[in-house]
């Protein structure tokens, strides 16, 4: 138990501090949200009827930023050795590993994302579950994405490569969230949606680190 | 179909089979395609159609197969990398750009029927998205297979990106039907009995599609034994 405090700690501490941490991610969050009535117009009822939609993919987008660095650090500088011959199953750390990033960078937007929608013409009152659909989705952008991160490593270009694989496993989180929370602003039923959603996060969660862990045991090989 | 893999896993045998396969495949290929073809075009034009609906024989046929591919591709990427079998890794290899050539012939000749029918190059239909999705897939695959220096390294890694595909291939599908059926109501595809006379064409185009994926298959995976074997040659020369 003690050990895998330290792994939990350390993961934490490396998300953080990794190039930046949660700014990074933040500051592209909040650019996109940005760039996005400069190139569609500022018309409110425009905007308003993009706003869920737009905060959403931002979101996704900008879960990618951090991913490359998420093995790759630990790979260029041996710790994924250590970190695979230790008594820790190398699944339960990947685990660890996503669970720091999704602290590091899925909460923190997760946080701006009904300020975003808001910001864009969404009502105020859809706010809680934008934020909570945010909290589901960044697990499951986390875990995804980790498998692409992993995939990648030792790959040139390992950034782009990691966008290229994770996208089109990102399809069914955005689906899901946004069906959510256009249901919800229609006034239809919209656990549905969220339902699904809170059941592909924790299938990545269960079976992403399974992945993750053969692919980086393939990298070291 | 156990025998198959167990008959054909010696490259040997392999080498041997298609040697003669492949050409027969393509050979059948071409026969069923123009009688297929033939079929399609003489038959009367469509009431609500015209002669636009002759597109479907070349393009429900891709459609179906590079689903059809993909099997392939989880399968051999499976035994590839569970049994590190040389063959199964040459046969994943090929199948991915072939389905990845499948895909976008059905999404072209899909975007060419579009125009006319619906009025639109690209509708965000439930199938044509999924489609889409499959194209990405593929594309993320050879992406990877391409990136990665180490050729056994690039073939395992591509390899559970096939298998992670494959868990979520079908949940892809059910989430583009849930949000298509979510944001609007779906009344693109009427089902209606096929008239005989497009069914035959269309199941004869099936099979010659059919045949003519066997048909590259086997001639890809050749290809890459040769390729390694050349490869290997080169090596053994180098250090005699």
């Amino acid at each position: 138990m003690n050990r895998l405090a330290v792994l939990i700690a350390r993961e934490t501490a490396l998300a953080w501090g990794r190039g930046g941490g949660p700014l990074v991610a933040l500051g592209f969050y909040a650019g996109v949200a940005t760039l996005l009535p400069l190139g569609i117009g500022p018309e409110p009822e425009r905007l308003a009827a993009i706003a869920l939609g737009a905060a959403w993919v931002a979101l996704a987008l900008a879960s990618l930023l951090s991913l490359e660095r998420l093995f790759e650090r630990d790979y260029e500088d041996g710790a994924l050795d250590l970190l695979v011959l230790s008594r820790t199953p190398l699944e339960l750390t990947c685990l660890v590993k996503c669970a720091g990033q999704w602290l590091a960078t899925g909460a923190p937007l997760a946080l701006a994302a009904p300020v975003a929608a808001i910001a864009l013409g969404a009502p105020p009152a859809l706010a809680p579950l934008v934020l909570a659909s945010a909290l589901l989705g960044g697990i499951a952008f986390a875990f995804m994405g980790g498998i692409g991160a992993a995939l990648s490593l030792g790959a040139r270009r390992g950034g782009v490569l990691t966008a290229v694989i994770v996208l089109p496993l990102f399809v069914p989180p955005v689906i899901f969230g946004g069906g959510a929370l256009d249901s919800f602003a229609a006034g239809l039923p919209w656990t549905g949606g969220f339902l699904l959603l809170a059941a592909y996060a924790a299938a990545a969660v269960a079976l992403g680190p399974l992945a993750m862990a053969a692919a980086c045991r393939n990298a070291l090989s | 179909m156990n025998w198959a893999p167990a008959f054909l896993s010696n490259p040997d045998r392999f080498m041997a089979f298609s040697r003669w396969a492949a050409p027969m495949f393509g050979v059948i290929a071409l026969v069923l395609a123009v009688v297929g073809l033939w079929m399609g075009f003489t038959a009367p034009d469509d009431y609500q159609q015209g002669a636009t609906v002759r597109i479907m024989f070349i393009h429900v046929p891709a459609a179906i197969i590079c689903e059809f591919i993909y099997a392939c591709l989880a399968i051999a990427s499976f035994l590839a990398l569970v049994f590190r079998h040389v063959l199964a890794d040459c046969a994943a290899q090929a199948a991915a750009s072939l389905g990845a050539g499948f895909t976008f012939l059905a999404l072209v000749t899909g975007s060419l029927w579009g125009r006319p029918m619906w009025g639109a190059w690209w509708v965000w239909d439930a199938r044509l998205t999924s489609v889409l999705v499959l194209f990405l897939l593929y594309v993320a695959y050879l992406a990877l297979r391409a990136s990665l220096d180490d050729e056994a390294k690039a073939s395992r890694a591509a390899a559970i990106l096939a298998l992670v595909g494959v868990v979520n291939l079908p949940i892809i599908h059910f989430s583009v039907e849930w949000w298509n059926s979510l944001h609007q109501g779906s009344s693109m595809f009427t089902k209606g009995a096929l008239a005989p006379v497009y069914l035959w064409p269309l199941l004869i185009m099936n099979l010659a599609y059919l045949s003519a994926f066997g048909s590259l298959w086997l001639v890809r995976i050749r290809g890459e034994v040769w390729r390694r074997r050349a490869e290997a040659a080169a090596l053994r020369a180098m250090g005699a």
